[in-house]
């Protein structure tokens, strides 16, 4: 595990040696940019980065999940979601090294599910296209995770700066802010996608700028939320009566007592926002065809799969995605659950 | 009495809580026997298992509580043999209680009439018309104006000494048998606890009623009460009368718990507190045989230590008894006592204000351009003078501003009017913001509430370091880490410290470490907004004993705002008493606790609950309720509830302020000699040895 | 209250005002004019449309008018009940948008028919108790059932009851008119989707009534437990959930879309993408605001409800 050798202290015993902040963040990376790189830029890349750029996100991603059931251990409910979640970032990053054959490689339409066709063993049946459902299916776990994981990162920075201001210094900020929030929040979410996305175009980015308009304002009334609880405790007067500058109070006295909600948050709103990629691919606004995606399978197949004997092709990828967000949504639970306890 | 049976006998009684650590034990072997008529206290510090004793009483101790061993005997049954619909049947009609928190003990949705005609309605059928009327006249008889207005209200829309008044309505409405008390007061103002005392007295006196007062406060319990129990961690440690209990402890901690309090025989030069060691032990985590063992002076290994230890009656037949191996052999003459000390010259003028307001404007209605704007005057005129190594002490009850003038002073909130001089340094309208590094390290804060004080996300040091480089006194990182240690050293707090959490302290802990931060820049002059009232009693003395050698050390100027009289005289050097914005009274402690007094400072001192029986306080009656600060009353702010109140005069104009020699002041209409002619509130029996008071005791 | 309610509907009128001004200039781009075209004439014309042509075809659509007046023409229009003309189905926008709106306000009707009792009821029983048998059941399928999209929820509700089983038909299109067994399937799917969530939160506002110290003192006084339950806790337990439904609304009109679009339903949501897929100006102008209208408007009702019902405020 090449990982864990980053930021490490040697005084501690190796457990406690992952566990570190600054051990875990490199763990997260190192999963994190290979994974998004290949994603987003896969097309630049030259065959031979391709083959490998994954690589050392796979050992990376399977110590962030010893990690992840060992601190959680008092939670099985976040261990359950921590698995869910984790066996599809894990197959995201080993997707390329799976035995799996071409994703997008038509070979026998309508193939059922256990058929054996031209020297093809369909596991979970083939597409109407003839391309074989289980590759397609487990390859379709790497762009909703990495645009959902990204729209959300970027709604969260942004919403929370935004919060933090309203919040910490009020006044015409926070009437400001408020009242351009209250403007985006009057609209359903839906419709809200539908606008924007119409308006960009449908893709990956659009996206990320979509759910961002989105959610950015319930997040920014979160952490507003937030921030006006912790404005009045005695340590940011402390600080206050320090002169510290309003700009570190927010970001090193007061963002860091919000992250317990912010995290449960932040889950809950990943579940969301794969949900929103998902619905929003199956009505044509979001990622486009011909790589495999969840939303895009269950797009392809809902006019010729309406029949007992095809509707594999709906079920597999309406399984995945469910299964994704129960994670997500368990997660949440279970550390919701936790920081009550304490 | 022997022939009368107890009303409640609590008999081995262990109560435990099953949580994810395992068995809790909160409350072991605990004994009790409740005559009728008798009201019976029940003492000790948070986490000390007395509210649990209540709820076991109740049977009401939640899904992960449990009784198990021993027998609860209401009126001679096993509680715990009864059946669910037994135990609502004397629920709320022989065994009623009244709770901590008022308002949260009401249901805020129902009006009050409601929740009160419920009682006689479900325990004895009463029509509605019926219940509503009894409801009424026992509103009455708790001494609530208005009562027909109450009934028609939402718990919100009265005050919570009103609230308190109409949960013991409630509890009284059934005619109960036993009555529970769980901190009836502690959420009250002193003058609107002084209120529920006198009627929780004169309640049982006129029921016939037996009570189980649990409390904090000693002094409470003094007043309330005929017999009482000491709690320590989950055991009662000493039980018998109070006149027993109070004069003759036999218990080294209740011996601790007397010398922590500051009574009027305390003086911080002369006898100062002597705090209780080390801390309470944690439920899970109690030392094996005595639990008070690790912080007792006479413990001794191999007999104190011996599980499960008896308790012991003091003398054959007696009903004074002490869970205490060594009750005999411990010579109680010589208590403990801390070395008494000169006390300190006071310097130049620090701080100077002068006609310092601080007025706030509110909007009240939903809409923010049709509003009507209201003034709030939270300090009015504030003018007074702090020297060097001296203690200025402000005194007053919720919504007297204090904390607000802490705010301004330190630059959280811009003054409206008037001048703060700081040495040569004009202070009253520049913000925090804008002072520079020196004047901000030159005036510090310790803040009120120690599970707040420090930011739970960084660790100790980190806190005190950032204090230190940003305030220049040291910037290489070797440096600051040697002035952290050494900070640590000065509030007694071991070095390692400064790599935890603030989540692994204790409350008192935390105020060490605020305690430290604030003196981290040197400052010259410290504000403490009531840095012990969140405390337990003897950590409290422990914490107060911190401060002042600190600031006797650095000679610097102390302003300690606290709504504790008792804590007030034992460390001030001069007080300031406060009432809606105003300063009623100032003077040196000497002044302001002898006559001539304001009104309103006369009837504070009278409300104070003393822990000493050897006190006698005169009786001051204050009615109603403190008025709210947006609204304040005209003339002079106490006149709604003084008893000296002039009308024509009193409700019309700003009181004069009356000057008595040196710099002690009364804003009041009464007359000079009229003032002077008043009695003292306070006054110690006199004794054989006045010098200790828990001697005295044993020698009379 | 009627002041709060004066200046909640004006803010309404304001933010209406402002959200059509913005789409009018964002669907004035060349863009949009030119996706119109090319849905209307073809791709193919389109690219063999000279300049002056398409000039000609914009003026005969009205759009080479510059859009602050189309917009002021709209809003005059709007005043008068006229929201213009659709692009795509060449009729009134006011009654095709009438016409959808029925359908899906029936939907709407089942859905929130059997959803407010079921979440609350199962939500009320599981947080009486606490940690109960019935309170781990229920909060088990509740996070199952959020998690389920719409999507997901309404392709397994097809496959077992319309696919496998024939007890319903697969989807809602209703060609051969009305038939109350194709509303089956997507009541279904938002209600359980729904279920879950209100569920949710309605086990927690009980649940922490019934920590609640007016509940100890309640039980203390003696009363019997259906009196503790009905009568001091379901009162104050009840308001969280109240406005957390109403806000449902919110989410019914996003939900909408997918199901209608997936079991093919003639309603509001269907409408919506299918406008926003053309370019169709009028009907996405119209459809957003009746969104918007629909959402602000159930953000009122439950300010004010919440008002209502907290004594606390109201009486302040």
């Amino acid at each position: 595990m090449t990982a864990l050798e980053i930021g490490v202290k040697p005084a501690l015993p190796l457990h406690l040696r992952v566990r570190q902040p600054d051990c875990l963040i490199a763990l997260i990376l190192l999963t994190w940019i290979p994974l998004t790189f290949y994603v987003m830029f896969g097309f630049y890349l030259s065959d031979t980065v391709r083959n490998f750029v994954l690589l050392p996100a796979i050992p990376a991603t399977v110590a962030l999940y010893i990690v992840a059931v060992v601190s959680w251990r008092e939670s099985p409910v976040a261990v359950i979601g921590a698995t869910l979640v984790f066996f599809w970032i894990f197959v995201a990053v080993a997707a390329p090294y799976l035995p799996l054959i071409d994703p997008n490689k038509p070979i026998a339409p309508f193939a059922e599910v256990g058929a054996l066709k031209k020297d093809h063993w369909f596991l979970l049946g083939a597409d109407f296209k003839g391309r074989d459902m289980l590759s397609r299916d487990l390859w379709g776990c790497q762009r909703v995770l990495v645009w959902g994981i990204t729209a959300t990162l970027v709604a969260y920075a942004i919403g929370a700066f935004f919060g933090l201001i309203a919040g910490y210094l009020g006044g015409w900020w926070d009437q400001a802010i408020s009242l351009v929030c209250n403007i985006i929040l009057s609209f359903p979410v839906m419709v809200l996608f539908i606008l924007i996305l119409n308006y960009l175009g449908p893709s990956g980015f659009n996206i990320v700028i979509a759910v961002t308009f989105a959610s950015a304002p319930a997040i920014m009334r979160i952490v507003r939320g937030l921030t006006l609880d912790t404005k009045t405790r005695d340590y940011i007067f402390a600080a206050q009566t320090r002169g510290e500058h309003p700009l570190r109070i927010m970001i090193f006295e007061l963002l860091p007592n919000a992250r317990g909600p912010i995290i449960v948050d932040a889950c809950l709103r990943l579940g969301y926002t794969t949900v929103a990629i998902t619905t929003l691919t199956f009505l044509g606004l979001g990622l486009q065809p011909p790589d495999p995606d969840w939303g895009l399978m269950i797009k392809e197949s809902a006019k010729v799969a309406m029949v007992w004997r095809f509707s594999y092709m709906l079920l597999v990828p309406a399984l995945s995605v469910s299964s994704l967000i129960l994670g997500f949504n368990l997660l949440a639970d279970g550390l919701r659950e936790m920081s009550m306890r304490d | 009495m022997s022939e009368q049976a107890p009303v409640l006998e609590c008999r081995n009684l262990c109560v435990s809580y099953f949580t994810r650590a395992g068995e809790v034990p909160a409350v072991v072997d605990f004994n009790l026997k409740l005559m009728p008529g008798e009201a019976h206290g029940i003492v000790g510090e948070s986490g000390c298992g007395k509210s649990t004793v209540a709820l076991a009483v109740m049977n009401y101790m939640g899904k992960n509580g449990a009784i198990v061993g021993g027998e609860i005997l209401f009126q001679g049954r096993d509680m715990r043999t009864m059946s669910q619909e037994e135990l609502r049947q004397i629920r709320g009609s022989k065994i009623a209680m009244v709770y901590q928190e008022p308002m949260a003990s009401l249901n805020p949705s129902m009006r009050i009439a409601e929740q009160l005609a419920e009682v006689p309605q479900y325990h004895e059928g009463a029509t509605q018309q019926e219940a509503l009327s009894r409801a009424e006249s026992m509103l009455a008889q708790v001494r609530l104006p208005d009562p027909k207005r109450i009934m028609h209200s939402f718990p919100h829309q009265i005050s919570g000494g009103q609230q308190q008044r109409v949960v013991i309505a409630m509890a009284l409405l059934s005619n109960p048998s036993l009555l529970l008390l769980d901190e009836p007061t502690t959420a009250l103002d002193v003058t609107v606890e002084a209120g529920i005392v006198e009627l929780i007295k004169e309640i049982a006196a006129k029921f016939g009623t037996s009570l189980i007062y649990i409390s904090h406060n000693l002094g409470l319990i003094l007043e309330t009460c005929s017999r009482i129990t000491v709690m320590y961690s989950g055991e009662a440690v000493e039980t018998g009368s109070i006149g027993d209990v109070f004069e003759t402890m036999r218990h080294p901690y209740t011996r601790g718990l007397f010398n922590s309090i500051p009574v009027p025989g305390a003086d911080k030069n002369a006898r100062p507190l002597v705090a209780i060691r080390g801390q309470l032990p944690l439920p899970y985590a109690r030392p094996q045989g005595c639990y008070f063992g690790p912080r007792c002076d006479y413990f001794v290994d191999g007999r104190c230590n011996q599980p499960s230890l008896p308790m012991l009656p003091v003398a054959p037949g007696s009903t004074h008894a002490v869970r205490c191996v060594r009750f005999n052999e411990i010579d109680w003459t010589t208590a403990r006592k801390a070395n008494g000390r000169p006390p300190v010259q006071r310097g130049e003028v620090v701080l100077d204000v002068e006609d310092l307001s601080k007025h706030y404007v509110i909007e009240s209605g939903p809409v923010a351009l049709i509003s009507a704007k209201k003034t709030v005057k939270a300090n009015e005129k504030i003018t007074f003078r702090a020297h060097e190594a001296e203690t200025v002490a402000i005194v007053g009850e919720s919504g007297c501003g204090k904390s607000t003038f802490a705010k301004v002073l330190i630059g959280l909130e811009p003054a409206s009017a008037g001048k703060v001089q700081l040495g040569k340094l004009q202070l009253a309208d520049v913000p925090v913001q804008r002072r520079d590094k020196a004047t901000i390290s030159r005036l510090q804060m310790v803040f009120q509430n120690p599970f707040d004080t420090l930011n739970p996300s960084h660790t100790v040091g980190g806190q005190i370091g950032r204090v230190i480089r940003k305030f220049g006194v040291e910037s290489d990182p070797k440096k600051v880490e040697e002035r952290i240690d050494q900070l640590l050293d000065i509030v007694k707090l071991p070095r390692d410290f400064a790599k935890r959490l603030p989540r692994q302290l204790s409350g008192g802990q935390k105020q060490r470490v605020g305690i430290a931060r604030a003196f981290a820049g040197n400052p010259e002059m410290v504000i403490a907004d009531e840095p012990v009232s969140a405390l337990d009693v003897s950590v409290q003395a422990a914490v107060t004993g911190l401060l002042m050698d600190i600031q006797r050390e650095h000679r610097t100027t102390l302003l300690f705002i606290s709504h504790d009289l008792s804590v007030v005289r034992y460390l001030a050097d001069r007080i300031i008493v406060m009432y809606l914005g105003r300063i009623m009274e100032q003077g040196s402690t000497e002044e302001i606790f002898s006559p001539p007094y304001h009104p309103y400072t006369e009837a504070l001192l009278s409300a104070v609950p003393i822990a000493d029986a050897s006190v006698r306080k005169r009786k001051i009656v204050v009615t109603g309720e403190i008025p709210s600060p947006s609204n304040p009353p005209p003339g002079c702010p106490f006149q709604t509830r003084c008893h000296y109140m002039m009308p024509g005069v009193c409700d019309a104009i700003l009181p004069p302020l009356r000057q008595f020699g040196g710099d002690h002041v009364i804003a009041c209409h009464l007359e000079q000699e009229a003032l002077q002619k008043m009695e003292p509130v306070i006054t110690v029996e006199t004794r054989s040895e006045p010098a200790d008071h828990t001697a005295s005791g044993i020698a009379s | 209250m009627l002041k709060l309610l004066g200046t909640r509907l004006l803010q309404m009128i304001l933010i209406m005002g402002i959200i059509s001004l913005i789409l009018f200039a964002i669907f004035d781009s060349e863009k949009f004019k030119k996706q119109i075209a090319v849905n209307e004439l073809g791709g193919f014309a389109v690219s063999a449309l000279s300049d002056q042509d398409y000039q000609v075809w914009l003026e005969k659509k009205g759009l080479n008018v510059p859009f602050y007046q189309r917009y002021l023409n709209w809003a005059g229009g709007v005043a008068r009940g006229d929201f213009g003309k659709s692009f795509e189905k060449n009729e009134p926008v006011g009654s095709l948008l009438a016409a959808r709106l029925l359908h899906t306000g029936l939907l709407a009707f089942w859905v929130f028919a059997l959803m407010i009792p079921l979440s609350l009821t199962f939500g009320i029983i599981a947080g009486m108790k606490e940690g109960s048998a019935q309170d781990r059941l229920t909060s088990f399928v509740a996070v199952v059932t959020t998690s389920l999209p719409e999507i997901a929820t309404a392709i397994i509700l097809t496959v077992v009851f319309a696919l496998g089983l024939h007890w319903l038909p697969p989807n809602a299109a209703m060609v051969n008119g009305w038939e109350w067994q194709a509303l089956v399937l997507p009541v279904l799917t938002l209600v359980l989707y729904d279920f879950g969530y209100v569920a949710r939160m309605t086990r927690a506002s009980m649940a922490e009534v019934m920590h609640s110290q007016y509940i100890r003192t309640a039980v203390l006084k003696g009363l019997p437990y259906r009196r503790v339950i009905l009568r001091h806790a379901l009162r104050n337990a009840l308001i969280a959930p109240f406005t957390i439904i109403v806000l449902q609304l919110n989410w019914l009109l996003s939900g909408v879309v997918v199901v209608e679009v997936f079991f093919q339903y003639a309603g509001f949501g269907k409408l919506l993408l299918d406008a926003a897929l053309y370019g169709d100006i009028y009907v996405i102008q119209a459809a957003t605001l009746v969104a918007v209208f629909v959402a602000v408007l159930s953000q009122i009702i439950s300010d004010v409800g919440y008002t209502f019902l907290n004594p606390r405020i109201r009486f302040a």
